[in-house]
């Protein structure tokens, strides 16, 4: 914890503006030297087709459409049924730093990458698929649940005996405390495990990533353009289908729909995948001299390039993410929308955060050519668009309430001086929060020809060389880790709370 | 697998997820059309299940690393794969044997393609004309669309593909590669020939924009194999019986899946050219 000290006027305009005022300049000097080239292109052919598929969507299976439909939801449920009280566990801990640590080493590894652990391990199974969603948002549930406990208030805590044991203060105190933001943040984590369930398909779960993403690599493009929307509807309609109430009878048919496991019986092989598969050669048989070699020549090829090109993009993404975030964000609100615009606003933000990043680099590969502005294009919107539907939804939440005054300004006035900077911290909180996913989404750059770090992991993956992996995924998980550190640091600076609003 | 088995997948995370012990699983990932693998090769599975005696099912995946591991894990005992996939897959599993090869296989190829922009002609050899511009290949373990284009790259020109063009993107799949050169967005591409003709036939193609600059001299592609242990699991000679089985596929139905005309005999010697090419280019160790 910061303590600011008293002396000094507690406004937080001064640190927020410095915090963005270096984020900006990240950027920018990030520009400098990012691969940002745009190459002539003839993209009218394709684009044309892929417009035509989307606005005229074809599926003439709607069984295998209904079981993708289905599977999709019954690993998301499942999921984060288990990752919530394991998550809240953790979070009771995480004044142990090692287990900050531990939950910040899981959240920094990719669901896709823990896919394809899991798959070394399990098999192309319902449990892969259940491990890699539930064992990177375990890390992040903690994560949250741990700042929202830190925002209550101390009070009631102090009522009670001291010879508490921790377990029943949180029983007591803490957790009715926060219900509310816990049962709001769970519920928001639905959805993004739902979009974790989908895009797990693209290794081969029966998910509806599976169908899209050969949909998309044949260019069948108006199936893919059913995939599509079926999936924009799915997450659009998530408020009227999923009622705690019916929470027992999802979770049963979630597991009844649940794939079959199909011929796997070797459990024995974890302990080769631990012991020998993920260290190189020389390293096993103790030839120090070459396991150095072996490091150098990683160091040298794959992990300090992979780190540069990986950072440079991050952060203009991350700059980039916040303008669509303040660009976009109004047209989705109560008070600054108004009823005619707020709909099609919160339509275009379903849209950005329901379609995959890789979709998007790939539409905009064909308009500007390979290079690293497709991947920034792609990862500004989608987070983007993520952001602003949280922001809004945040404005919304106080439209009508005890700060409105009937005197307030209306329009860009309202915009300028009361909405966004109101909304300024939680915003701020949120791209901090989204530094880390957009550093782990790196990993679809490949199609670009940009060589980070997820290139080079997937790279590790396709060679079956999963002593690279390893040590690459490592290395992002390290470098998570200090993202992680110092946008904590920055937002105590900041004082950007999502609670505080 | 029963309601009960399935919930002890989510009970039982940590412990490996029960198995049909005496089902016959086999994958496969076609080079052009992945859609309905399920429907297209479960009549495959069925045509194995019926001259095999046992019962045969067909598991789908997305990449070839996912079908190494799982050829690799037991998943499953035979696959179709490609060329350096196969080699790949063989080296991890003991024993393990290519049984049969597409006829097309025998002399499989890839060609070069650009974009108008490039201002390339086809040609007898990759030309000097090529460095600097934007290329890309197909699928990172990809024979047709990475390793063989790569290999002839080094060996016209000495260098990297990285140091050759300006740029080189993994496109992921044939029909992409297509795609993006057709586009422009990448002015040159490497293909399976075998995709670039059936495209062409679907007048997916506008021969205008991208048209062949280059054809690769001829290399074996894809094979089944098989794994070693199936004799002591599924009875003596069963892997003699497989290999006929496949031979003997004639049904013009199942053999579109793949598609082949027709499996022919191939052995594991067939794919040493393959591995040596791996090597040479650091795929393999």
């Amino acid at each position: 914890m910061i303590t600011t000290p008293y002396f000094r006027l507690r406004s937080s305009v001064r640190t927020l503006n410095r915090v963005c005022f270096a984020l900006v300049v990240a950027a920018a000097l990030s520009l400098l030297w990012a691969d940002l080239a745009v190459y002539p292109v003839d993209p009218w052919h394709e684009l044309a087709r892929i417009g035509r598929g989307v606005i005229l969507p074809a599926w003439d299976e709607p069984r295998v459409l209904a079981e993708s439909l289905g599977q999709t939801v019954a690993f998301a449920l499942l999921a984060v049924v288990l990752a919530v009280p394991l998550g809240l566990l953790l979070a009771m801990l995480f004044h142990w730093r090692a287990v900050r640590y531990f939950c910040a080493a899981i959240r920094s590894v990719h669901e896709l990458f823990w896919g394809l652990i899991f798959m070394q391990l399990y098999g192309l199974s319902a449990t892969t698929g259940l491990l890699a969603i539930l064992v990177p948002f375990t890390g992040v549930f903690a994560k949250v649940f741990a700042e929202i406990f830190e925002q209550q208030a101390h009070a009631p805590g102090q009522t009670l005996s001291p010879s508490l044991g921790t377990l029943k203060r949180y029983a007591y105190t803490l957790i009715p405390q926060s219900w509310s933001a816990l049962l709001s943040y769970i519920r928001y984590r639905f959805e993004c495990a739902l979009r974790s369930s989908a895009i797990l398909g693209f290794i081969g779960l029966p998910t509806l990533g599976f169908h899209l993403e050969t949909a998309f690599k044949q260019g069948q493009y108006s199936e893919a353009g059913a995939l599509l929307w079926a999936f924009v509807l799915l997450i659009a309609t998530i408020r009227f289908w999923m009622k705690p109430v019916l929470l027992p009878f999802y979770i049963g048919l979630a597991i009844w729909l649940l794939p079959e496991t199909v011929g796997f019986s070797n459990g024995g092989y974890l302990w080769q995948f631990v012991s020998v598969d993920i260290w190189p050669e020389p390293l096993r048989d103790a030839q120090w001299g070459a396991a150095l070699q072996w490091y150098t020549t990683m160091f040298t090829d794959q992990v300090w390039p992979g780190l540069i090109q990986t950072l440079l993009l991050t952060q203009i993404a991350l700059v980039l993410t916040a303008v669509v975030v303040l660009a976009t964000y109004p047209f989705a609100t109560r008070v600054l929308g108004g009823p005619l615009v707020r709909w099609p606003g919160r339509f275009l933000l379903l849209i950005l955060r329901s379609t995959p990043e890789m979709v998007l680099a790939f539409v905009f590969l064909l308009l500007f050519g390979p290079s690293g502005l497709p991947a920034v294009l792609a990862l500004a919107l989608h987070n983007g668009g993520l952001i602003a539907f949280l922001v809004a939804n945040a404005s919304d939440a106080e439209a009508g309430g005890r700060v409105s005054r009937p005197d307030d300004p209306k329009g860009l006035l309202r915009y300028a001086y009361i909405e966004t900077p109101r909304r300024f911290p939680a915003m701020l909180a949120f791209l901090f929060y989204r530094w880390e996913v957009i550093l782990r989404e790196s990993a679809i750059m490949g199609i670009l020809g940009i060589t980070t770090l997820g290139f080079y992991i997937d790279s590790a993956f396709e060679e079956i060389r999963y002593d690279r992996a390893f040590l690459l995924i490592a290395v992002t998980a390290i470098l998570n880790i200090l993202v992680d550190a110092t946008s904590r640091r920055l937002r105590l600076m900041a004082h950007a709370d999502t609670a505080r609003r | 697998m029963s309601f009960l088995s399935r919930a002890m997948a989510v009970v039982m995370l940590a412990l490996p997820t029960f198995a049909l012990a005496d089902t016959f699983v086999f994958t496969a990932i076609p080079d052009a059309d992945e859609s309905r693998l399920q429907q297209r090769f479960g009549k495959v599975a069925d045509y194995l299940s019926e001259q095999l005696n046992v019962d045969v099912q067909y598991i789908p995946v997305k990449s070839y690393a996912a079908a190494i591991t799982a050829f690799r894990n037991d998943q499953v005992q035979l696959a179709w794969f490609g060329g350096l996939s196969g080699v790949q897959a063989r080296r991890l599993v003991p024993d393990s044997e290519a049984l049969a090869q597409g006829y097309e296989d025998q002399f499989f190829k890839s060609y070069f393609i650009a974009h108008e922009s490039a201002g390339m002609e086809a040609g007898e050899s990759l030309s000097d004309a090529l460095k600097g511009k934007t290329f890309t290949f197909g699928s990172k373990g990809s024979t047709s669309g990475r390793l063989m284009p790569e290999f002839y790259l080094r060996e016209q020109f000495g260098a990297a593909p990285e140091e050759i063009f300006s740029r080189v993107g993994f496109s992921g799949d044939h029909s992409r590669t297509i795609a993006q050169v057709q586009s422009g967005a990448y002015q040159i591409g490497a293909v399976n020939f075998a995709v670039w003709e059936k495209e062409l036939e679907e007048g997916k193609i506008d021969t205008n924009k991208v048209k062949v600059i280059w054809t690769t001299p001829t290399y074996p592609d894809y094979q089944w194999t098989i794994r070693g242990d199936v004799d002591a699991r599924f009875g003596a000679g069963f892997k003699e019986k497989v290999r006929q089985v496949l031979l003997n596929m004639n049904d013009p139905d199942l053999l579109a899946s793949f598609p082949r005309k027709s499996f022919v005999p191939a052995s594991n010697d067939d794919y040493g050219p393959i591995e040596s090419t791996a090597k040479a280019i650091g795929l393999l160790d």
